[in-house]
């Protein structure tokens, strides 16, 4: 059975150039980058400096600037808990987006109880963050600014780079979680006046348990995790070598090939958007045009989010909710069962929130892929919309209605 | 098959669903849950000389709501009905071999739909 993978972003393939590029490092190459007096120890330290120089050309900072972490969430801890502390005694407040990320959010939890003030930035039906209301939140006492690059449930860019000018200006630490945008979108700290980018390389074909956290020089930040002083001072703990020269090798494929992934992506969301529109009462979510190629997102209405996609994957099609309560069954109990955080911020109603469905393509998927997909979807629509009572009294209500 | 987090008797009552419809003049309706709280479940009860002859279900639910309405419209049938209402979540849970933890509340709403329906029953039948 033909399978196709759409759920890229929670996860993309290794690309095998990449996984060639580690191979070594898990078995001849075994030095720590800190234990450089002998040529293993020098090897290993050449190759994660290696790769702090090809992660930063991807986003157009110096290595200097880049510092190694275990993935996003690690690096949006970072950036938030040691920003916040990195400003000093008397900016005690945060700015954030309603839809960042988990890892940004419940790092506020920690700052909330320590007393920060925290104040979060609505976003419009589209998911966009206002400039201005940025502008007004900022404070004198402001210690950091966070905004997302674009969103993983919904797609939508965000317009960083007014937003940064706006921090920039009020002289607030700005910080860009890119974990969704990078190697998909271009990245670059030179248009984009952020002092602090999240980046995650298992989103753009590197392996799992790398990330980088840029840090524009002259940024202050305290660490997080106390012990030597790998990355210099900003994140202790021996480098995963293998994973840093992969996000090195991911870099280099990323830069390199891009342009060629986005049109590709777009061909092929354009595909998969225009033939959902055949489906009756489906809704697109995100912002139409400024949002990340390759990612469709929708709800359809009478059809739980959950049955669709244990269906799509017996027909082998693989897609994410957007909803926690559809995709966190492992979750402890039933307080895990929450509706999309994201979902309720652009007003999609809460009964609909368990039917939000992500699509996000990668550079493997084929028009082939897509083609399966919208020929298994209709077929599960009318099956789940058969089997709801809510669909029963809706086609009742229209036959009454004349 | 097996599939995902759930057992292969989720699976097939998820895929397969049993009773699915309507009952046109059934003798006892119970609607549970809200489609705002990701779940919703109408079971109709046909009894006949005090005992569920048979039962019918719609639901809107994730993979455990639908197979916890089938598995629970399997069980119903042809009981009394004392029971019928003796039927709780957990019987439902067991008889498709569990379910995971965060999903035990659509089990819930399966006893509290064949509670629901007999309650209808019982007040249509009260005078």
């Amino acid at each position: 059975m033909t399978k196709a993978f759409f759920d890229h972003i929670s996860t993309t393939p290794l690309d095998p150039r990449v996984f060639e590029a580690m191979r070594p490092y898990f078995l001849d190459r075994y030095g720590n980058p800190s234990s450089h007096i002998h040529d293993q120890g020098q090897g290993a330290l050449r190759a994660v400096d290696q790769a702090r120089a090809e992660v930063a050309a991807l986003i157009g900072a110096k290595a200097g600037e880049i510092v190694f972490t275990s993935g996003a969430t690690e690096s949006n801890n970072l950036a938030v808990l040691g920003a916040a502390e990195g400003a000093g005694a008397g900016k005690r407040h945060v700015v954030v987006s309603e839809v960042e990320h988990f890892s940004v959010m419940n790092a506020l939890i920690p700052l909330r109880n320590a007393g920060y003030e925290v104040t979060v930035l609505p976003v419009d039906r589209n998911g966009v963050v206002d400039p201005d209301a940025v502008r007004k939140a900022l404070r004198a006492d402001t210690a950091l600014l966070s905004v997302m690059h674009a969103n993983s449930e919904i797609g939508t860019i965000e317009p960083v780079g007014p937003i940064g000018r706006i921090a920039k200006e009020a002289g607030v630490t700005f910080h860009v979680d890119a974990t969704a945008s990078a190697g998909h979108i271009p990245v670059d700290v030179r248009e984009i006046p952020a002092d602090l980018v999240t980046l995650s390389a298992h989103n753009f074909y590197g392996p799992k348990g790398a990330g980088a956290l840029y840090l524009r020089e002259g940024t202050k930040v305290a660490p997080r995790t106390f012990g030597g002083f790998q990355e210099m001072g900003y994140r202790a703990g021996t480098e995963n070598v293998p994973a840093v020269v992969g996000m090195g090798a991911a870099a280099i494929l990323a830069g390199r090939e891009i342009g060629a992934w986005t049109e590709h992506l777009s061909r092929l969301g354009k595909t998969l958007w225009d033939g959902l529109a055949a489906i009756p009462m489906l809704h697109y979510t995100g912002h139409p045009s400024e949002r990340l190629p390759g990612h469709v997102s929708f709800w359809v209405e009478h059809v739980e989010g959950e049955s669709l996609l244990l269906f799509l994957n017996m027909k082998g099609v693989m897609a994410a909710s957007g909803s926690a309560c559809s995709s966190n069954l492992r979750g402890h109990d039933e307080e895990d069962l929450v509706a999309s955080p994201v979902l309720r911020a652009i007003g999609v109603p809460s009964d609909i929130c368990t039917g939000s469905i992500t699509f996000s393509l990668g550079k493997g998927n084929t028009a082939d892929e897509v083609r399966l997909a919208l020929d298994a979807l209709p077929g599960i629509v009318e099956r789940l919309r058969a089997m709801s009572p809510t669909y029963l009294d809706y086609q009742k209500q229209q036959i009454k209605g004349g | 098959m097996a599939a995902g987090p759930y057992s292969e008797k989720v699976m097939d009552h998820f895929m397969n669903p049993r009773n699915v419809g309507e009952i046109e003049s059934a003798d006892g309706v119970g609607e549970v849950g809200n489609p705002a709280c990701g779940d919703m479940m109408r079971l109709y009860l046909k009894i006949d000389d005090g005992k569920v002859v048979d039962a019918k279900f719609r639901t809107f639910g994730c993979g455990a709501a639908i197979a916890s309405s089938s598995m629970l419209t399997e069980m119903v049938k042809g009981k009394t009905l004392e029971e019928a209402r003796a039927i709780s979540n957990q019987h439902v849970a067991d008889a498709l071999d569990g379910l995971p933890a965060v999903k035990i509340h659509c089990s819930v709403m399966a006893e509290q739909a064949v509670k629901s329906a007999l309650d209808d029953y019982a007040k249509k039948h009260a005078g």
